[in-house]
């Protein structure tokens, strides 16, 4: 195409867009129907990370009920059966609604940001994974309010106990169920996150330029979108025992339980290292800020995510060591596990040489990423131990590995997502949060964390076994116990407050500046808040901490702008659809727990397939609409102030939209 | 230039805007591979289950007593030749000949529904003469659960493809479709007719990734049709 006169296609965009589906689109981008229908990526971020927040409170008011009843021995706070919702419940909870969707919340808000794009690849579809998200949690927590209650299942969910004979409770359903959509979430949001890194970087932003928090998004998606499918098919395969009669995990049919446990840790190993990849990208973005000085090695940290990500896969049998694999294939998986010891041994020495020789300072994120890499090591180590076989049968189903895992994903994962929450906060929010009062909130955190947990390591070294709602006074474990009870309220409390400051800090905190902390990568070149379109400009990256170039760098390495076209900038329509979409896979997989069981009220079975058949046509509705409506948009025209001493755009650049 | 190209009649020049991403590839079609390559995992899964089971039980059924195989082989050539046709929509639809597109999709959506009539057919003859069902033995529960997700892959690519078909068909058809075509069932009618003459140059693009999806399905078919099907006739032909 030639460079041809403009026509009307390039005027700016009618305040009335055309009727382009069953309704006009919406276009009020504020209150209630500005947050249903949003497609931002900032606005769904926000959404992933208040959700998530409200279920870690949930998950750990679970943990707190437990640890009460764990606090003097023998005693009967809560029954056995209660004991067991909530140990599956806290599980379920944390791994799936709080850690996960917090990392998710990260994803959307920083990543989009870091690559200088405007949003993520299908904005429409990362709307649709916050809604799963959401509705899943409604579903699996829905549970308690139905006869029998939550499951009392464990968050791993073994055969034969989840077998209708031995569960018969709607309770295992819901949990089914939840997973399910929690599922699609995470795959949707995979493939978005997948393709807007690989394919919307800014100019000059080349793989191995990209801040290392990216790069983990990228290898932690890519180990969703393979991983996944393994629990997606166990949990299909599951809910086809308890509701079409088949034998999959069913005994009584030639079924066999292992198959569960081979399938659950297929997914489920890999599923650990998705806790924590994303806290491993925001660690080694937080200490080269904070020590003011490049990451050290960053191409081996970025191989040595790739080689975790990749082993990942190979290592699932450790979780079965005491099952009986027989020796070969026990000895192999131990070797394999070793081996992950290498590549994360790697990470940390690079972590620590990017502190040595730094002038550090210690602000509240710094506190938490230096928490990190000691609490992580600890649990790294129990981790090794529990590798070799003879040792791991000593340690199978005891505290120790209560112990081990808490030290991986609080210490680790947890410390590291309050540390990127006290480093991002003031970019989400454009508000400052007190440092001295973010002090208090970690070191509440530490104590009360190693305080609840370090004793689980004695206690797990002498037998207590987990999962077991009391113990017998005579067996010693009183005072470990009482203690742990007393550190885990300790760390309840640094959360609470952190709470608070947040909410405190989102009202009346300081004003923040574009750059709070002298930061290095591409986010902290945009408004805090950023402006929906965030960036005015096109950004050309020319070096790795591109922003740290920008202000103490060589002339050669500066960053270039190029200045919107004179259309403006094109951003994306809302829409209704994937809420929709959504709330017809909510119906669909409620009409699967209700097939053929009691409904309250009536006591009776009353649902055949009918509610699921409708939730389908329902997606299906929502799906077709969606795609009628097309992804629309609109040009924005942000102030010329905002990118002065940009380049003018080429003739034909803002091409793609 | 984009938004001349999205009026141009020249098909190419509506497929280049989409080009410019980091890669050169289009997002949707890379997003598809991601997909597909999750899609794989997905089937993965399911063949080890059911390759487990054959293992643990070999000799509790004995599907070669009910397994039809020259029509089963028949289906299988029929979804295959569907990939040929696939293809030449696709290519019908880079060269911005919607017409042809539409006849070639019509002949993918046919082969398809011929394969998901013969699968109708098998599971109908092995329930009702061969006793095999979803809770008759484990063979039963992988079988179908395994053969059944890969039917349910083949009728979501008709729907998908029939709603492309429906988008090609020129405007002045809407109130046919909606009216006058008395063949089709009502509430396909009313799905179909708000899509119709909304088929445009770029669209391309999606024909080509759900043709990179129906691909994949086939290729799929091949494993199944090979692991569950094929290799129970090793015995019998003496290997």
């Amino acid at each position: 195409m030639s460079s041809t006169v403009e026509t009307e296609h390039h005027a700016p965009a009618p305040a009335e867009p055309v009727r382009d589906g069953i309704w006009r689109r919406p276009l009020k981008n504020t209150g209630l129907v500005g947050f249903l229908t949003t497609v931002d990526h900032k606005k769904i971020g926000i959404g992933y990370a208040l959700g998530a927040l409200f279920f870690l409170l949930l998950g750990g008011i679970e943990a707190l009920i437990i640890r009460a009843q764990l606090m003097y021995p023998e005693q009967e706070l809560i029954s056995a059966r209660t004991y067991n919702q909530l140990f599956t419940m806290h599980g379920t909870t944390m791994i799936f609604l709080a850690v996960m969707p917090l990392s998710a919340a990260f994803f959307n808000y920083i990543m989009p940001l870091q690559i200088g794009a405007r949003d993520v690849a299908f904005p429409r579809m990362n709307a649709l994974g916050l809604w799963c998200f959401l509705l899943g949690g409604v579903i699996l927590n829905l549970s308690w309010f139905f006869p029998g209650g939550a499951p009392a299942i464990g968050w791993f969910a073994y055969a034969p106990l989840t077998d209708r004979q031995y569960s018969p409770e709607m309770g295992t359903d819901f949990w089914i169920m939840g997973l399910q959509i929690l599922g699609i979430a995470s795959l949707v949001g995979a493939f978005n996150f997948i393709t807007t890194i690989v394919n919307m970087r800014a100019p000059g932003l080349s793989m191995m330029r990209l801040p290392l928090f990216t790069w983990m998004t990228l290898i932690t998606s890519f180990l969703i979108i393979l991983a996944f499918p393994a629990i997606t098919i166990a949990l299909v395969e599951l809910m086809f025992d308890r509701h079409f009669g088949t034998y999959f995990f069913n005994v009584e049919g030639g079924g066999k339980p292992i198959l569960w446990q081979h399938l659950f840790w297929i997914f489920g190993h890999p599923e650990v290292y998705i806790l924590i990849l994303p806290a491993m990208g925001i660690i080694s973005e937080i200490l080269p800020v904070f020590s003011r000085k490049p990451l050290f090695g960053y191409p081996l940290i970025v191989f040595s995510g790739a080689v975790i990500g990749f082993l990942g896969f190979a290592v699932w049998s450790h979780h079965m060591f005491t099952t009986g694999l027989g020796v070969v294939a026990t000895t192999a998986f131990a070797f394999l596990t070793m081996l992950i010891a290498i590549p994360t041994g790697v990470k940390i020495f690079n972590w620590i040489g990017t502190m040595w020789g730094g002038r550090i300072r210690f602000t509240t994120p710094m506190l938490f990423s230096v928490g990190f890499i000691w609490m992580f090591m600890m649990g790294g180590f129990t981790g090794i131990m529990h590798s070799s076989p003879p040792v791991d049968a000593q340690q199978q189903d005891t505290y120790f590995v209560v112990a081990h895992f808490h030290y991986v994903l609080i210490g680790g994962s947890i410390f590291a997502l309050f540390a990127g929450m006290y480093y991002w906060f003031p970019k989400v929010s454009g508000r400052l949060m007190d440092d001295f009062v973010g002090k208090i909130v970690f070191y509440l955190m530490f104590i009360g964390f190693n305080l609840a947990f370090f004793p689980m390591h004695i206690l797990g070294m002498t037998g207590m076994p987990r999962r077991t709602h009391t113990y017998k006074s005579e067996m010693g474990w009183d005072q470990s116990n009482f203690w742990s009870t007393v550190g885990a309220f300790i760390l309840g409390i640094g959360i609470l407050i952190f709470v608070i400051q947040m909410v405190y800090a989102f009202y009346k905190g300081g004003k923040a500046p574009k750059d709070p902390w002298d930061s290095r990568t591409l986010e902290w070149d945009t408004d805090s808040p950023p402006k929906e379109y965030n960036f005015a400009y096109t950004p050309v990256i020319h070096a790795r901490d591109q922003v740290w170039e920008d202000k103490y760098g060589v002339e050669a390495k500066r960053m270039e702008k190029i200045a919107p076209g004179k259309h403006g900038i094109h951003m994306p329509d809302q829409s209704w659809w994937p809420l929709i979409t959504s709330i017809g896979i909510f119906i669909a997989c409620l009409g699967m727990v209700f097939h053929k069981q009691p409904v309250p009220l009536t006591a009776e079975a009353v649902f055949g397939l009918e509610i699921v058949i409708a939730g389908l046509v329902a997606t299906f509705i929502g799906m077709a609409a969606w795609a009628l409506e097309g992804p629309g948009g609109f040009h924005l025209h942000p102030d010329p102030a905002e990118y002065a001493g940009a380049t003018p755009a080429p003739e034909d650049e803002h091409g793609h939209h | 230039m984009s938004s001349h190209a999205a009026t141009t009649d020249d098909p190419h020049a509506a497929l280049e805007p989409l080009k410019k991403t980091s890669t050169g590839i289009e997002n949707k079609k890379l997003a598809m591979w991601a997909f597909l390559a999750s899609d794989c995992m997905f089937f993965g899964t399911l063949i080890s289950t059911h390759l487990i089971y054959r293992k643990v039980y070999p000799t509790v059924v004995e599907p070669t007593e009910f397994f039809d195989i020259e029509l089963t082989g028949f289906s299988s050539f029929i979804l295959l030749m569907s990939s040929l046709l696939m293809a030449l929509s696709v290519s019908a639809a880079h060269k911005g000949n919607i017409a042809g597109m539409r006849r070639f999709l019509l002949g993918t959506i046919f082969f398809g529904l011929i394969f998901l009539s013969g699968q109708v057919y098998e599971f109908n003859h092995f329930v009702k003469d061969a006793g095999l069902t979803l809770s008759s033995s484990v063979f039963g529960s992988t079988f179908y659960l395994l053969t059944g997700t890969h039917g349910v892959h083949v009728a979501l690519g008709v729907l998908w493809l029939s709603c492309w078909t429906a988008c090609s068909l020129p405007k002045d058809w809407a109130w046919y479709t909606l009216r006058g075509g008395r063949f089709l069932w009502l509430p396909f009618r009313v799905i179909f007719a708000p899509m119709v003459g909304r088929y445009k140059h770029e669209n391309a693009l999606d024909v080509e990734v759900a043709g990179l999806y129906w691909h994949f399905v086939d290729i799929v078919w091949i494993v199944i049709f090979t692991a569950v099907y094929l290799v129970e006739y090793l015995p019998i032909l003496g290997f």
